[in-house]
């Protein structure tokens, strides 16, 4: 956080618009402007301020329990008989995956604020329990959006919101998914402007959340510099991660972004293939155009009507992704590409089989692309992928789909 | 625009801006509401553009904007309605209103160019606040469509001058935070309002947001140039339309009957607020 951009950088954006490129800006109704701008300040005062980072340490360190591992999976590599394995452990984190850096960070600009009340919106349910977890940690109320597919899919999370004292409201419009709820979020925001802050998980949205939100998990990339410059005295080959709204994956390629002979992949869900409609791949499959206060890549028809995406994994059933991946894919700094649900699935089960870890469903996409990359690479050569969830909350899809009771 | 709102000064009432989705519950059904608008009383005429994800708006538009994209509405369509309209009525204000995304896919040059034709003589596009006014702001009032502005109350006065700098037509007075088709805010406050804006601006004050009867028409137009009345003729639509959702011989005489009533309230708001 708060490193000067240097020039030839591309690590300087956004600008003081909001934007990377073309892509992210302020598309939001007026009542929300006020309420942007004043989070745009306190940002920059934040970020400046060395109390501030140093209470995010604290609770990083106390509280999440960085740094996460970086794990060197010998027996997968030995499987796979190629490139060297790595997997940054964000699943080890409190409540389980990365999203807890970024609540953790906004929750205290929330209280910095002097708001009462804390909405989010949830796919996976992996942010709404870490924003429940937080609501819970400094005594704000929560609410919770969640689509209604989703509240059915990930029932385990939907539980533990409520045990942690959130209000979860399933919300039907649409296909009842993550774009469903981020809309009902954005409707109670522009209700409740005063008392309300609005904990957005992904790096998407308006600005600044993009940007905080990458700051908030750049944590994940800075320490896996520093860890795999410790284990292997060099930088990693290839750096992979999946793609949603795409904040696990921006927090991990940001700190490597200014390093040449570093490889970036994002990994979107293919869903059950491009062809149709059933994919959540916007960057392969889509086309610009504005959702959710930023221009990025969106599923949409032709005539600008958003798309509902499909994805075996909640979490990335998203039909955008964060502004700052579609400017670094414009550029050709990152590529992105397509996995499909039963590679994940595979992936998901190799995983468990050859490591003992259960991923979640969305880095068993990532995975399923470095099952595909490592046998083509050389052994000298090394791969670092984000895994950024434990798949405990996904044992009863999987269940589901294998034809295992639970 | 600028005339019909200084035709409505000189005969000291406010305006009734009236808004439909268009393609709300069929093309034909919508068109044949919007051309009875006029004589009905509406005296400007909002008329909506679908999209699939309208942030801003309460539950009744949003199913308004689903029943039009299900019958086949889209941005094309919606000018092609204004242009039938065009061909019966010279006089009445079109304003479009709704989201960015179907615009910026349509292009924007193009979508001016269109709509130019099409005798739209303003827009309000809800997800584009002032900081994005290169967007589409600048070139449209560079090709003479007007940029229609919304205030709410967390516009405070620093605020104002930076929403107002790049507007005309009219400035839409959101008269609370929240969604479209919310309960009505108390009318003191909004008289407040109105003259918080007007020591900012010389552009007529409309004011929409939980206005639903007549009596609230009389009530918000007593302080402001203009009520607007959306989610009620939408709900209106709604209640008249068959269970799978088509229209039926009552949905264009339901609204047109509302809007007689509304029509009414404004021309007594300045009656009674000069008693």
């Amino acid at each position: 956080m708060n490193q000067t951009p240097k020039l030839n950088s591309f690590r300087a954006g956004p600008d003081e618009d909001g934007r990377f490129g073309i892509f992210g800006g302020r598309f939001v109704a007026e009542t929300l402007m006020p309420l942007i701008l004043d989070l745009q300040d306190e940002w920059d005062r934040a970020k400046n301020d060395p109390a501030f980072r140093a209470e995010l340490e604290h609770l990083g360190t106390h509280y999440i329990g960085r740094p996460s591992p970086l794990y060197f999976a010998e027996r997968l590599t030995a499987e796979l008989g190629g490139a060297k394995i790595y997997f940054k452990r964000e699943e080890l984190n409190h409540t389980g995956s990365h999203k807890i850096n970024n609540c953790i960070g906004q929750i205290l600009l929330a209280k910095r604020m002097g708001k009462t009340r804390i909405i989010a919106e949830t796919g996976a349910g992996q942010h709404g329990v870490a924003s429940a977890t937080v609501a819970a940690r400094f005594g704000f109320p929560c609410v919770v959006y969640m689509g209604a597919t989703d509240v059915e899919r990930q029932a385990p999370n939907v539980f533990r919101m409520k045990l942690l004292g959130a209000e979860v409201v399933p919300v039907t419009a649409g296909n009842g998914t993550l774009k469903d709820a981020m809309n009902e979020a954005l409707r109670d925001w522009v209700t409740n402007v005063d008392s309300t802050y609005y904990l957005i998980g992904t790096a998407a949205g308006p600005h600044p959340y993009p940007e905080l939100v990458r700051d908030f998990q750049s944590v994940i990339g800075q320490e896996t510099r520093e860890q795999i410059l410790a284990a292997e005295g060099r930088l990693p080959d290839l750096v992979i991660a999946a793609v949603g709204g795409g904040s696990n994956a921006i927090g991990i390629f940001h700190p490597f972004l200014d390093d040449e002979s570093v490889r970036i992949v994002g990994v979107e869900a293919g869903g059950k293939g491009l062809e149709g409609d059933e994919h959540c791949a916007s960057i392969t499959a889509g086309s610009p155009g504005v959702l959710h206060g930023n221009r990025t890549y969106l599923l949409q028809d032709g005539d600008g009507q958003i798309k509902e995406g499909h994805s075996i994994s909640a979490g990335l059933d998203y039909p955008g992704i964060g502004p700052e991946h579609s400017w670094l894919n414009d550029i050709g700094r990152a590529e992105y590409v397509p996995i499909m649900d039963h590679e994940a699935l595979e992936a998901f089960q190799m995983l468990t089989r050859i490591e003992g870890i259960i991923p979640a469903l969305e880095p068993s996409h990532a995975l399923a692309e470095v099952i595909k990359r490592a046998p083509k690479m050389d052994k000298d050569q090394i791969i670092v992928m984000n895994l950024s969830g434990r798949g405990d909350k996904d044992i009863f899809t999987v269940g589901k789909i294998l034809g295992m009771g639970l | 625009m600028d005339k019909r709102f200084a035709d409505l000064k000189a005969e000291n009432r406010p305006a009734l801006v009236t808004y439909l989705m268009g393609g709300d519950p069929d093309f034909d059904t919508s068109l044949s509401i919007m051309n009875a608008l006029p004589e009905a009383g509406a005296d400007v005429i909002e008329l909506g553009m679908a999209f699939s994800d309208p942030m801003a708006d309460g539950p009744a538009i949003q199913m308004a904007g689903q029943r039009a994209l299900k019958s086949g509405m889209t941005l094309k369509r919606t000018l092609e309605m204004a242009r039938s309209f065009r061909e019966h009525d010279d006089d009445t204000p079109i304003v479009l209103m709704g989201y960015y995304n179907p615009i910026y896919v349509y292009g924007v040059d193009r979508f001016l160019d269109d709509a130019l034709e099409a005798g739209i003589d303003g827009l309000i596009v809800v997800d584009l606040p002032p900081e994005m006014d290169d967007e589409l702001c600048v070139p449209a009032i560079a090709k003479g469509i007007n940029f229609i502005r919304l205030a709410t109350p967390t516009t405070d006065d620093k605020r104002l001058p930076t929403v107002l700098r790049n507007t005309s037509g009219f400035v839409y007075y959101v008269s609370m935070t929240g969604i479209t088709g919310s309960a009505l805010p108390d009318p003191s406050l909004v008289s407040g309002a109105v003259q918080r804006i007007k020591g900012h601006t010389d552009l007529p004050i409309c004011v929409g947001f939980g206005v639903k009867t007549a009596e609230h028409a009389r009530l918000i137009g007593a302080a402001a140039d203009g009520v607007v009345v959306g989610t009620a003729i939408v709900n209106q639509i709604a209640g008249s339309l068959t269970r799978d959702g088509h229209a039926t011989p009552d949905t264009a005489t339901s609204v047109t009957t509302l809007v007689r009533g509304l029509a009414t309230g404004v021309r007594q708001a300045r009656l009674v607020a000069a008693e």
